[in-house]
């Protein structure tokens, strides 16, 4: 048996409450069911989390890098999107 | 006397885990597929840990100087009380999972009632196994189901491991000497009460996985008695082998 056939699923786990679901990796599986089973055994054995989601690779609409001179170049320059000019209160912490 | 009946209820319980725990072991990169290999290897770890808490308290009421690797490791195989079942090989993934399955059913009952002893450690094991167990159940039922739902080959091998694994199913329900008077003393599961609650569950399972219920009367059994089958002395072989080739031995 293999599973060539199986499509691709990608893998989100958050690893706690209150943390955002990240992506951890790929797996094969034949269904969404198998696809959460399988990240389970290969993704949370070592108790790396809380919540899984998985998705077939298929339905992501991944960016073209081909464009990413015109998506991403213009934003290099304009410091001024970074809220880094205020003094912060040291008091003020995790900012 | 009293304690003997205990050691040897404890390791009827252990030793199933040991063994099965043991033969996915052997599908450790050698699996069917990446993501399966981690699964079977998982469940293995599972029941191998619950293996160690069920030694450690045998160890621990044994009158004798043992340890919970003396009894994992350096018994005879009259000496192991598992059933037949737990011990027969990996033909193929179809066999794996099929005799997975027959187990898990079995062994969630035997966990549920177990938390009802009166021997608070068993009752500790069991409510730390339990979650275990349900996943190890619902992982081999859904295998089962898949298979034998699958295509026509894959019904085909999911049906051959039913038919080859049926007749050691009736072994599960039987109680040996030590099983009886641990029941009698509330400590033990009389597991012959859950014998048809198992059958229901495991017939509706195969019904919807599309395959027959084999009609065979004929059983066999043998293992809680420490009469194994062929495969057993294999088995055997590869678990002792570090600690008979080098005694003492500690990672």
């Amino acid at each position: 048996m293999s599973n060539n056939n199986w499509p691709l699923w990608e893998v989100f786990v958050r690893s706690k409450n209150g943390l955002e679901h990240r992506h951890f990796g790929s797996l094969h599986a034949a269904d969404a069911d198998m696809a959460l089973e399988n990240a389970r055994d290969v993704y949370t054995r070592r108790n790396e989390g809380v919540s899984i989601w998985v998705v077939e690779s298929s339905n992501i609409t991944a960016s073209n890098p081909e464009h990413n001179g015109e998506l991403f170049e213009p934003a290099q320059d304009k410091v001024y999107r970074h809220p880094t000019f205020y003094n912060l209160p040291d008091e003020v912490k995790h900012m | 006397m009293q304690n003997k009946n205990l050691f040897h209820y404890i390791l009827g319980i252990a030793d199933n885990s040991l063994i099965l725990g043991q033969r996915l072991g052997e599908l450790c990169g050698h699996g069917p597929s990446l993501e399966t290999d981690i699964a079977c290897t998982n469940i293995s770890l599972d029941l191998i840990g619950q293996t160690r808490s069920y030694y450690q308290y045998a160890a621990k009421i044994s009158e004798e100087d043992k340890t919970e690797d003396d009894i994992a490791f350096l018994r005879l195989e009259r000496e192991y009380k598992n059933v037949l079942l737990v011990e027969q090989p990996n033909k193929h993934f179809g066999y794996v999972m099929g005799r997975q399955f027959l187990f898990d059913v079995y062994h969630l009952m035997l966990m549920q009632e177990l938390q009802n002893s009166k021997d608070e450690t068993l009752v500790a094991i069991a409510k730390k196994g339990i979650k275990e167990v349900s996943y190890h159940k619902r992982f081999s039922t859904d295998w089962v189901k898949r298979l034998g739902d699958g295509t026509e080959e894959s019904n085909q091998k999911m049906q051959e491991a039913i038919d080859g694994l049926w007749r050691y199913t009736d072994e599960l329900f039987q109680l040996t000497d030590a099983d009886k008077a641990m029941v009698e003393l509330g400590v033990g599961v009389d597991v012959s009460k859950f014998k048809e609650a198992y059958y229901t569950e495991v017939t509706e399972v195969l019904k919807e996985a599309n395959l027959t219920i084999p009609e065979s009367k004929y059983f066999t059994s043998g293992g809680k008695k420490g009469v194994h089958s062929e495969h057993m002395g294999y088995l055997l072989s590869d678990l002792q082998y570090m600690q008979r080739t080098y005694p003492n031995m500690k990672w």
